[in-house]
Parts: C-alpha cells; sequence; structure tokens
C-alpha cells in the first residue's frame, strides 16, 4: 500500500466523519457506509475531494465500485496508472 | 421539458407542495414562485394568534423550486428513458440564513443557481425574495437524486 496516498485519502475521509466515528477508526477495511456511517451525499464529497486532491476523474461506476477505503485505494491507483 | 411537465413530474403534493410556477429553467439554474395561503395549516399554530411562514418551510420551499426543479429538469433524459419512473429526493443538508419574515398571501420567488450536479448529488445556491424584491433568506441546499421504479 502507497502509505502517502492513504494519507491523504484518510485526511480527505476524516473531514467527513459523523461525531460518533473517530479517526483511528478507519483503516484499509472499512466500509464507508457500514461501518463509518458517511451518507451518501458525504460520499459525493470525499469523491470531489479525491478528484481535486489526486487530479483525476471519476465515473458513476467507480463510486458504484467504492464500497471500502481499500476500493478507493485501487481506484486511485488505477486511475494514477492511466495518467 | 417544458415547465409544466416539470411541475406534473414533482414528487408533492397539497399541503406539502411549496411550486406553483417556475419562471426559468435552465441547466445552470431555476426561477420559481410560490404564494403562502392563510389556510396553510401551520399558520394555526406558527406562531399562536401570529401567523408566520416557519423557517423549515421557506427552506423546504426552496429546495423543491430550486433543487428538485432544477434536478427534474437535470435528469430528463433518464427520465424519459425510464417512463413510469418517479424521482426519489433526499435533502442531505441545508444552511440557510434568514432575513425577513413572510406573511400569510404572501407571493415569494426562488432564485437557484447549480454549483455543481454530480453523483446524483445536487448542490444549489438558493435565494428567496418576496414581492416587493426583499431578500427573506438565502442558502446552500445539496439533495442526492435517484429514478425510482414504481411498478
Amino acid at each position: 500500500m502507497n502509505e502517502e496516498r492513504y494519507h491523504k485519502l484518510r485526511d480527505i475521509i476524516q473531514i467527513y466523519l459523523p461525531e460518533d466515528v473517530s479517526v483511528t477508526d478507519i483503516s484499509e477495511k472499512s466500509h464507508f457506509t457500514n461501518e463509518l456511517n458517511i451518507n451518501s451525499a458525504h460520499l459525493v464529497d470525499i469523491i470531489l475531494d479525491v478528484e481535486d486532491a489526486f487530479d483525476i476523474m471519476l465515473e458513476n461506476e467507480d463510486m458504484e465500485q467504492m464500497q471500502t477505503v481499500g476500493d478507493a485505494l485501487d481506484i486511485i491507483e488505477t486511475k494514477l496508472s492511466k495518467k | 421539458m417544458k415547465n409544466q411537465e416539470i411541475l406534473d413530474l414533482l414528487p408533492y403534493t397539497a399541503p406539502f407542495l411549496f411550486v406553483e410556477e417556475l419562471l426559468e429553467v435552465t441547466e445552470d439554474g431555476v426561477v420559481g414562485a410560490f404564494t403562502f395561503s392563510p389556510n396553510l395549516d401551520f399558520y394555526q399554530g406558527h406562531f399562536r394568534d401570529f401567523p408566520v411562514t416557519p423557517g423549515v418551510i421557506l427552506t423546504e420551499c426552496c429546495a423543491q423550486i430550486g433543487l428538485v426543479c432544477l434536478g427534474i429538469f437535470l435528469m430528463e433524459v433518464y427520465i424519459r428513458e425510464n417512463k413510469g419512473a418517479r424521482i426519489a429526493v433526499g435533502l442531505s443538508s441545508s444552511e440557510m440564513d434568514f432575513y425577513h419574515p413572510v406573511l400569510p398571501n404572501e407571493k415569494v420567488t426562488v432564485t437557484s443557481e447549480k454549483i455543481y450536479f454530480r453523483f446524483n448529488k445536487l448542490k444549489c445556491r438558493v435565494k428567496m425574495h418576496n414581492a416587493s424584491g426583499k431578500l427573506v433568506c438565502k442558502g446552500i441546499i445539496s439533495g442526492m437524486l435517484k429514478l425510482q421504479d414504481i411498478e
């Protein structure tokens, strides 16, 4: 796992965590909606922030696949490799 | 899409429909209006002996005109492709500032400006003015819009 990318992503996710979830709860396996309690609207915010932070564009299919933090890292890696 | 078609596709009905007419609809925003009938139920309790339109209702009016009507227009293609589908709306956040009260019988105009519509999330900047052009409230509203099959 690319630590730098992971930290960058974690910093983005942290902004949208509800108060009852702490940043230490985030792991690669965390499910955005089921475990981190992030609602669908904030999931969109995370995607838009990811696009800006990594200078990539995500599609609707990417969002559907993005269930966990690990999924997000995979998508980021795929997009970056195509740049 | 004609303005009347958008109104027909709204998932609301009285006593919770707060859109009367659409004056302008483009990819970037909408302008619409609503007149608050003095017979609306909430005036009996908000406030006792002094009817004023509640802020939540003004927010709802801004959301129905500014977010949902615009959303229906932006989703036109999908709505046409999926005949019989109904639009499902979930308000996801609203941050409003209020400047002027709206009394029974007043007509308000809502102007909304699209900030973005991506991954089913529509985020808009909304403003409401009264008949004399005074700013009633303004803010940022976002919601998730999806097509829902009804069989």
